[in-house]
């Protein structure tokens, strides 16, 4: 059988980049976005542009049918300004939604110049701003999987269990704004998606493949937004971890805020709802964003990382793979004083 | 209700290969009318039972065709066999019929 969609190349800079980070990823994963320009400045020696005058894409209103159409265009349009002032071209969204966002305005604005000269006329209204629309737009996932085997030989650790000599075995959840709603912007496309894939095959793990590998993850904004409808929500993350539980994941692997918040969180409200967790011992499946997992392996602190604030405890992974850490630093903050302890859950364990 | 104020919501995929139909294919010969059903839910708006119970003959129809017979029997009984349904039936089943004989099959 010919992989036609193995063939399929996505355009991706190669230097210069604006950065745009992500509404929620800083409170539940505060360490990623760090993570992830530290790597870029620091072990790829790129130019990354991070501004501290952005704001929201409204993504997460945007698909609530909160924020209408136009104001999320024209507030895109602000960021696209914030991105030509600085003399960028190339965009570099944090979240996944906001990819999204970004390449279906763009689309719109390709298929409607008149649509394009309207919010042009709405931002300079609103703001006496003017902007140019990004000659490559790519999710960071696409950067790090682009520059994985330039960080390979600059990696500590490798995707190996050190016990058994055995590749980890991970499950790859890539969110759904990623390439279902414009297949040709990811890559591998919507149907075989290669981004978290190939990091995981190229620094040394092995990737599952199991029947609701591309399921939803149960964010779905709208169904989240409403507390009594969130019953869909974590049906739909029950089902994913039911069918990838007979595989005995080591740990799931996301580029998506969402997905990574929701994989995570939802096994501690499972645990409480049904007194099940999806692994043996009863610790959960650790959830990593690809910027965690690429700091880790570079050798980063995981305390520096933000793992402590994962409800799933990450140590029987860092055990696995070697990683070396001090549980006496776990909780303390920057300036060196202990920060409380969480409360413990009743049924997903995290003593360690 | 939970801490969550909320429930895992159940699936409702159905698996055909597990389906059991052999009630409902004699349901069909002893009570042809039974596929005429557009399932409008006429029978259960009138009923005088569903007002005072939790008894649903729409509910219980689907279910029966579906072959999830759990608690069917026990459900059936509460119907009077008074036959408001059968009036306002736009499409003539004989709803009545579908009762007795649904209750006949479970017995079986």
């Amino acid at each position: 059988m010919k992989r036609y969609w193995n063939e399929y190349q996505k355009e991706i800079a190669d230097d210069h980049f604006f950065y745009e980070r992500s509404c929620i990823r800083q409170t539940f994963f505060p360490g990623s976005e760090a993570a992830f320009l530290r790597i870029l400045r620091d072990e790829l020696g790129k130019d990354i542009c991070d501004n501290p005058h952005q704001h929201t894409c409204t993504g997460i209103g945007y698909h609530s049918d909160v924020v209408p159409l136009e104001t999320t265009m024209t507030i895109c349009a602000r960021l696209f300004s914030l991105m030509t002032e600085c003399g960028y071209k190339n965009y570099v969204p944090s979240c996944v939604t906001s990819f999204g966002v970004f390449s279906e305005m763009i689309e719109k604005w390709e298929n409607d110049p008149e649509l394009l000269a309207k919010t042009r006329q709405w931002l300079w209204e609103a703001t006496k701003r003017e902007f140019s629309i990004p000659e490559n737009i790519v999710h960071p996932s696409d950067l790090i999987y682009n520059f994985r085997f330039d960080l390979k030989p600059k990696m500590k650790y490798q995707l190996v269990n050190r016990f058994t000599g055995k590749p980890l075995r991970v499950v790859e959840h890539i969110g759904c704004h990623y390439a279902k709603i414009f297949p040709e912007r990811g890559i591998g496309k919507a149907e075989f998606p290669y981004v978290l894939a190939g990091m995981i095959e190229a620094w040394g793990g092995e990737v599952i493949d199991y029947p609701e590998r591309r399921h939803c993850c149960g964010f779905g904004f709208r169904q989240y937004l409403v507390q009594e409808n969130r019953g869909y929500s974590i049906a739909n993350t029950k089902k994913k971890f039911q069918s990838m539980e007979p595989y005995e994941p080591d740990f799931i692997l996301t580029n998506c805020p969402g997905c990574s918040m929701f994989l995570d969180k939802w096994q501690y409200t499972l645990a409480e709802l049904e007194h099940k967790t999806y692994d043996r011992d009863g610790y959960g499946i650790p959830v990593l964003t690809y910027e965690e997992l690429a700091g880790l392996l570079l050798g980063y602190d995981p305390w520096k990382l933000g793992f402590q604030l994962h409800q799933v405890q990450s140590e029987p992974l860092f055990n696995k793979i070697g990683i070396a850490y001090n549980p006496d630093e776990k909780y303390k903050g920057i300036s060196g004083r202990l920060l409380q302890r969480p409360v413990s859950p009743d049924c997903l364990r995290v003593d360690m | 209700m939970n801490k969550f104020g909320f429930a895992i919501s159940q699936g409702r995929q159905l698996n055909f290969d597990e389906m059991k139909s052999d009630k409902a294919d004699r349901l069909l010969e002893v009570e042809p009318s039974y596929k005429w059903c557009i399932g409008c839910g006429g029978c259960t708006a009138s009923c005088s039972a569903a007002g005072f119970t939790d008894f649903n003959i729409r509910r219980i129809h689907t279910a029966f065709i579906r072959g999830q017979y759990d608690g069917l029997e026990e459900k059936l009984r509460r119907c009077m066999l008074c036959g408001k349904c059968l009036l306002v039936c736009p499409r003539g089943v004989n709803t009545r019929s579908l009762i007795i004989n649904m209750r006949r099959l479970l017995h079986d």
